[in-house]
């Protein structure tokens, strides 16, 4: 038992400083490949960034001072660089005469906001064990949230999907917000009914299906799935929630069997997309024959690209501000990865990846040295967000599989995404704090032992 | 801004990406095992819990006058059955390789486990499905126990005995 693990803040404040270099770097990069000097308002700029990591950080060092010392850092360079990139778009965008012009600004403004969520779930969420609570206020939010565009006043369809809802001037994706508090309700429902849903049914070929009583839960999910599919016309989004559920069910339960009942579920709703709604016809075409609907509309310009884009960057890219993202239509956001692709080559988007890969891997670690089983599938869950929106952006970016629409996490430009992702991160370092603080058992020890001294003295009079 | 200048800022820019990710590796492979603190040390190198030891020393003194020396069940399907302290970690559960087997439908297959740090034993649940009680309480991290506190799993129920 003599093992403990580290506070390793001083490691953090070190990686955040490369991390500031990397957001910094970029944006003076952009500067004087773009203008050609170190932007007017880079100490500005520089300082403001600065502010909210060391914000962010030293509240880290108050209140979970034995959190994971990777994942902020990892964010941090991430969400920089995504600025860094927007202002290169934004540069551009001015001077081809494009009306919105403010996206690193805006992000910058969003960024902030996160940051200060962030500051406010560390401080007042002192024990994730609490939000198990919530499960089934958490789940029913999640779905009044999920139904909100469809609120005649609020509700705006926005490019052909109802995700966005308008209040005062503001447009925000309920959705981002659903999906964390999904997570909570899944982790709080499985960690209760795991052991009935664990239980075998029927055994095919070395795999134990699950009990045909047990399918509830899944099928309720798929059904989710597919009216968000339909009556949102958002692919993105329904993959992730399904994927969601089944990655979690899979964790909880141990059962190979969920895979192949969530497997064929998903075969089966894709091959009912496919039939019935013309636009994933559309995206499976763009995406198995790209060039032949490049002059068209609807068509697969923008896919094609973008990899004209990354093919035109090669290994190293052309170098900030001397590539063509503009011919991408939103290069700001689902497509920022084909600009970073574009200016800075395979080397940046690999180390991209496997920062995502990075931040997956210590949600799983996270799981793994968790002592309770809430906080082992919350850690799952959040992590399988991650994987699961990194997978299918970049994959369907990279024409690995069809397009689907999500926003990269931290790198692209969307205010909900980045408030939502870094409230993620929060929860994160919360459940890590909790997992690697090594003597968790002082409090219940006074209990105990003042418990057995009473027992004992009944006993022995 | 000439090319060279151009192409240098580029490599430059991508040397730095790559050297935080590198360290950002290298910080999660030092942190991959901890660190390991002697036994001894445990009780006094953390400077907030030097309160709190006042507590848990004063309890040692227990185990001193007269400490378990075994685990026993006091009421269940297999009453009697013992398993000696000595043998330490102790799984207990319907497995085979339990140390203290139960035939209570109620025990999962390795239910808990009692195991020393220090001079305290404590019971840990290793995720049953029906818990482990200490007292009236569900246990969801690892407790300690002393002489005589009833320890239920299951319809079982145990304690540690001197």
């Amino acid at each position: 038992m003599g093992f403990v693990h580290r506070r390793r803040r001083g490691a953090e404040l070190f990686l955040l400083v490369l991390a500031l270099a990397v957001g910094i770097g970029a944006y003076a990069a952009v500067g004087l490949g773009v203008e050609g000097t170190v932007p007017a308002d880079l100490v500005g700029y520089g300082g403001w960034l600065t502010a909210l990591i060391v914000a962010a950080h030293v509240t880290v060092r108050i209140v979970a001072p034995y959190a994971d010392p990777v994942l902020l850092p990892l964010v941090a360079a991430l969400n920089g660089l995504g600025l860094a990139i927007l202002r290169r778009l934004d540069l551009t965008y001015e001077a081809i005469g494009n009306d919105d012009h403010t996206f690193a600004r805006q992000q910058l403004t969003w960024m902030t906001l996160g940051v200060v969520l962030f500051i406010a779930t560390l401080f007042l969420l002192r024990d994730h064990r609490s939000l198990q609570r919530l499960t089934y206020t958490s789940g029913l939010t999640a779905i009044v949230l999920l139904l909100l565009p469809f609120v005649p006043v609020i509700g705006v369809p926005i490019n052909g999907a109802n995700i966005w809802i308008r209040v005062a001037g503001f447009s925000f994706q309920p959705g981002e917000v659903a999906k964390v508090l999904l997570v909570v309700a899944f982790s709080g429902y499985l960690v209760l009914h795991r052991d009935a849903l664990a239980l075998a049914g029927r055994r095919v070929v070395f795999i134990d299906l699950p009990r045909g009583r047990d399918l509830g839960p899944i099928l309720a999910m798929f059904g989710v799935s597919m009216m968000i599919l339909v009556a949102q016309n958002d692919l993105g989004s329904s993959l992730l929630f399904f994927g969601l559920f089944l990655a979690m069910l899979y964790v909880a339960t141990e059962r190979p069997g969920w895979l192949v009942v969530g497997g064929l579920l998903f075969a089966a709703g894709a091959l009912a997309a496919y039939t019935f709604v013309p636009n994933v016809q559309n995206r499976f075409n763009f995406w198995l024959h790209p060039m032949d609907y490049y002059e068209e509309t609807p068509g697969s310009g923008q896919l094609v690209e973008a990899m004209f884009g990354m093919g035109w960057g090669g290994l190293i890219g052309r170098g900030l501000g001397n590539g063509f993202p503009e011919r991408v239509p939103f290069a700001y956001s689902d497509f920022i990865v084909s600009t970073i692709g574009e200016e800075l080559g395979l080397t940046a988007v690999m180390a991209i990846v496997l920062c995502y890969g990075l931040i997956v891997e210590r949600a799983l670690r996270i799981a793994l040295i968790s002592r309770d089983g809430f906080g082992k599938l919350m850690a799952v869950g959040l992590g399988s967000i991650v994987a699961l929106q990194v997978f299918v952006v970049i994959g369907g970016v990279t024409g690995l599989i069809p397009l689907t629409g999500l926003t990269t996490p931290f790198l692209s430009y969307g205010g909900s995404s980045l408030v939502a992702n870094w409230v993620v991160i929060a929860l994160l370092l919360r459940i890590s704090d909790q997992a690697r603080r090594p003597t968790p058992r002082l409090d219940p020890v006074d209990d105990a032992g003042a418990d057995s001294e009473t027992t004992q003295v009944v006993k022995l009079k | 801004m000439s090319e060279l200048t151009l192409f240098l800022i580029r490599v430059a820019f991508l040397a730095i990406l790559w050297i935080f990710v590198l360290s950002a590796i290298s910080v999660i492979r030092s942190d991959m095992f901890g660190a390991r603190v002697p036994e001894t040390a445990r009780g006094a190198a953390p400077a907030p819990a030097a309160r709190k030891s006042a507590k848990p020393g004063k309890a040692s003194k227990k185990p001193r006058r007269g400490a378990p020396t075994h685990l026993v069940v006091v009421e269940g399907e297999n009453p009697g059955t013992r398993a000696e302290l000595a043998d330490a970690p102790l799984l207990i559960g319907r497995g085979s390789d339990a140390a203290i087997k139960l035939d209570d439908d109620y025990v999962s297959t390795r239910h808990a486990r009692i195991a020393a740090s220090g001079d305290e034993w404590f019971v840990e649940d290793l995720g049953s499905t029906n818990g482990t009680y200490v007292g009236p309480v569900r246990i969801t991290q690892p407790t300690t126990i002393g002489v005589g506190v009833q320890v239920r799993v299951g319809k079982t129920i145990l304690e540690l005995r001197k």
